[in-house]
């Protein structure tokens, strides 16, 4: 008997399937996979957190150790070749000499000495560290195995001002670049979600008040105020952890205005629909229906506007401590390392150092990314939507 | 019949909206001044903390003399009277001269950056979006869509370097940097004069508009291809109306109005954009002025600029709203 009806539901199944409908999920799914570039931008953002994530083990050095002497090294080589032609399959560098001083600029001027091969080395010892937070280990992905002081180093993107590797402190610094926006957003959304439904529900008086002082958040000019409150926050004198809690609280407490007024005027429309209506009729507590019928209503609207405020925020923060108002030595962010385009004569910058812009890119790179996909997650989430809005 | 009505209406709305701005400032000023009073030590601290002990006599009258000994919301009450009543604005710490005469000096800088990039971005914007949207996923389209997403992506101060190092190394053009040659920055107006200007602004302006540009034109084509595919449309093609009438009496027209609420909401973000960029390519505008006070603590020019830029902001957005109701006979004002 059971058999049977569990076969006769099999045949069903299968004879509904082509034309079972889909869960929205799956719909928004379907949707997104269609936009490449989308899908492209999730990939390029899964590979930056995978790169800051794993930092430390990716990074030839320590983010904050000094080369002495080895102040603005350009990128070192990579070579598979010597100078006689001859191949090797493991990639070496040679060392690294500050031969003489620019008679013009008095600047250094860094060459190639031949006369002695470092090899590449992969998982090989380095500057210990961490891995992951937890386990402690000198294990580096690549490096030369070199101390500091031999001339074999390997810099990917040059150095910086104190001779620190610009690769790995791209690595490291990206881990506050791309952790701000989702920091920022979880605190700003707990705001907005509280205030927003609570303005939004109850309406009235409430509502009026948080409206009036929703409009004052919004009509500061903005990043004056940050500047200003950045300053507070650098001269409190705190720890450069501490200075970037700061910074998220402070972004947070000036962005949840928008988020709260779009959640507001979602959950207006929601409360006078038939089905929170009818749970009002039987019975069910306020917060109930707020949590449980209108909130999962707006979970869509959330992902898009907040995945949208990511860039904003990414490019925020860059901003304030490329002024050396927001995050600061030896912590450190892509704006951060671009501080030093601030603090070194520009034209020096350009001639002979360009590898110090690169961290630049990386802001790009990232900020692009998060633009397109919460540009892919809108058309994937919006039902009416046309493809390539 | 209609107009005088409508005419009324709009006059109660913008002397509403006028009124409003008042309690937005009071509120403004007081956390700003509170913000600026978060920070430990003040414009001495830094000037008193190293001397000898006979200074100290000297910090002290000094403090009195600028106001320094008293509490924050003393100094606040203080600064607000001196403005509602006498129009004083105070004096700079830094260098000793009324405020308001700092801010006259610098504001017609910020003008002469400032309008110039309202026209550019009009005047770019628009039609770019115009035309991706009626030659929507042609080459041009893709091209221009990439671009604005560049432009939405890049740091505003970022920009402003890889703008002067494609000058310097690529084109060897120097003047990047500053509104003016050094020789023409005291100079009575001149068509030399006018003709430095301009080469030193179209960087500025391309810069500090760069970003608002690309999100109008994407708003723009959003607004257009939303239009284009209404009823009404299809109506004025089927009657068989030029394609030019179509899109510029009957799309554009429609599509602007949501445009100017948007272009007032993005003068924040304007607003940062210049402030930035007068501190990367060296302008001596107000937003400079306000960056150099709040690293000095000089709290009144602080208050000064700040007041005049939150002042900006609500007059501008007031404006968005005044010429979308001119320009949209269907919003309501109650």
């Amino acid at each position: 008997m059971a058999t049977t009806l569990e076969a006769q539901h099999q045949s069903a199944e299968t004879m509904s399937a082509p034309s079972e409908p889909l869960s929205q999920w799956q719909l928004v799914w379907r949707r997104f996979k269609k936009h490449r570039l989308g899908l492209a931008s999730g990939y390029v953002i899964a590979f930056l957190v995978f790169l800051v994530v794993f930092a430390d083990f990716l990074s030839p050095y320590y983010y904050g150790m000094h080369h002495r002497r080895l102040d603005f090294a350009p990128p070192t080589l990579i070579h598979f070749w010597d100078e006689k032609g001859t191949f090797s399959f493991q990639p070496f560098i040679y060392g690294i000499v500050a031969a003489k001083r620019d008679p013009i600029t008095n600047l250094k001027v860094y060459g190639e000495d031949t006369s002695k091969k470092y090899p590449i080395c992969f998982f090989c010892a380095g500057d210990p560290y961490r891995f992951l937070g937890l386990f402690p280990t000198n294990m580096h992905l690549f490096g030369t195995g070199e101390d500091s002081t031999s001339p074999g180093q390997i810099f990917l993107f040059g150095t910086d001002d104190f001779g620190r590797d610009l690769f790995s402190r791209t690595l490291i610094g990206g881990r506050v670049s791309i952790s701000i926006g989702p920091l920022v957003l979880m605190v700003s959304l707990f705001l907005a979600v509280l205030f927003g439904g609570i303005s939004g529900y109850y309406g009235g008086f409430v509502d009026l008040f948080l409206q009036r002082i929703i409009e004052i958040l919004q009509a500061f000019p903005g990043l004056p105020l940050l500047i200003a409150l950045g300053y507070v926050v650098h001269r409190l004198g705190l720890s450069p952890l501490m200075v970037f809690l700061g910074l998220v609280s402070i972004l947070s407490l000036l962005g949840w205005g928008g988020l709260a007024r779009i959640l507001r005027g979602l959950i207006l429309s929601l409360r006078e629909q038939e089905f929170s209506l009818a749970a009002k009729a039987m019975g069910a507590s306020d917060l109930r229906i707020i949590f449980r019928h209108l909130l999962p209503n707006t979970i869509t609207v959330i992902i898009v506007t907040s995945t949208l405020a990511i860039p904003g925020l990414i490019l925020t923060e860059a901003a304030l401590s490329f002024l050396g108002l927001g995050i600061s030595d030896p912590m450190t962010s892509w704006g951060q390392l671009l501080n030093v385009l601030q603090q070194q004569n520009i034209v020096n910058v350009f001639r002979f150092w360009p590898w110090l812009m690169i961290p630049g890119f990386f802001i790009i790179v990232a900020v692009l990314a998060f633009n397109f996909l919460g540009d892919a997650l809108r058309d994937a989430f919006d039902p009416f939507s046309q493809q390539g809005r | 019949m209609l107009r005088p009505y409508k005419g009324k209406i709009m006059l109660n709305y913008i002397v509403r909206r006028l009124l409003y701005t008042i309690p937005t400032l009071l509120a403004i000023s007081f956390v700003s001044f509170s913000v600026i009073h978060l920070a430990p030590g003040n414009f001495l601290t830094a000037q008193c903390a190293f001397n000898a002990q006979a200074d100290l006599e000297r910090c002290k009258t000094e403090a009195v003399r600028l106001g320094l000994d008293k509490p924050w919301y003393m100094r606040y009450w203080l600064w607000l009277e001196g403005i509602l009543f006498k129009w004083d604005w105070g004096y700079s710490f830094e260098n000793h001269r009324p405020v308001f005469d700092l801010i006259l000096e610098r504001l017609p800088i910020t003008l002469l950056v400032t309008i110039p990039t309202f026209i550019f971005i009009w005047i770019v914007a628009l039609p770019l979006g115009i035309y991706t949207s009626t030659h929507q996923y042609s080459l041009g389209d893709h091209t221009l869509t990439f671009f604005g997403f560049l432009g939405l992506s890049i740091p505003a101060f970022f920009f402003a370097y890889l703008l002067m190092y494609i000058l310097v190394i690529y084109f060897g053009i120097v003047s990047v940097g500053g509104l003016f040659s050094q020789r023409f920055i005291s100079a009575p107006w001149s068509w030399d004069r006018f003709v430095d200007y301009l080469q030193h602004l179209w960087p500025i302006v391309v810069v500090v508009g760069g970003s608002a540009v690309a999100g109008l034109m994407r708003i723009m084509r959003g607004q257009m291809l939303d239009i284009t595919g209404s009823q009404y449309i299809k109506t004025a093609r089927a009657k068989g109306l030029q394609e030019r009438k179509v899109i510029y009496k009957h799309a554009v027209r429609n599509a602007i109005n949501p445009m100017i609420t948007i272009f007032g909401q993005s003068l924040n973000g304007l607003l940062s954009g210049s402030l930035i960029t007068a501190i990367v390519l060296n302008i001596p505008n107000v937003e400079r002025l306000l960056y150099e006070a709040i690293l000095q603590k000089d709290d009144l020019v602080i208050m000064a600029c700040l007041m005049l830029l939150a002042l900006a902001l609500l007059i501008g957005n007031l404006f968005a709203d005044i010429a979308l109701a001119f320009t949209d006979p269907r919003i309501r004002y109650d």
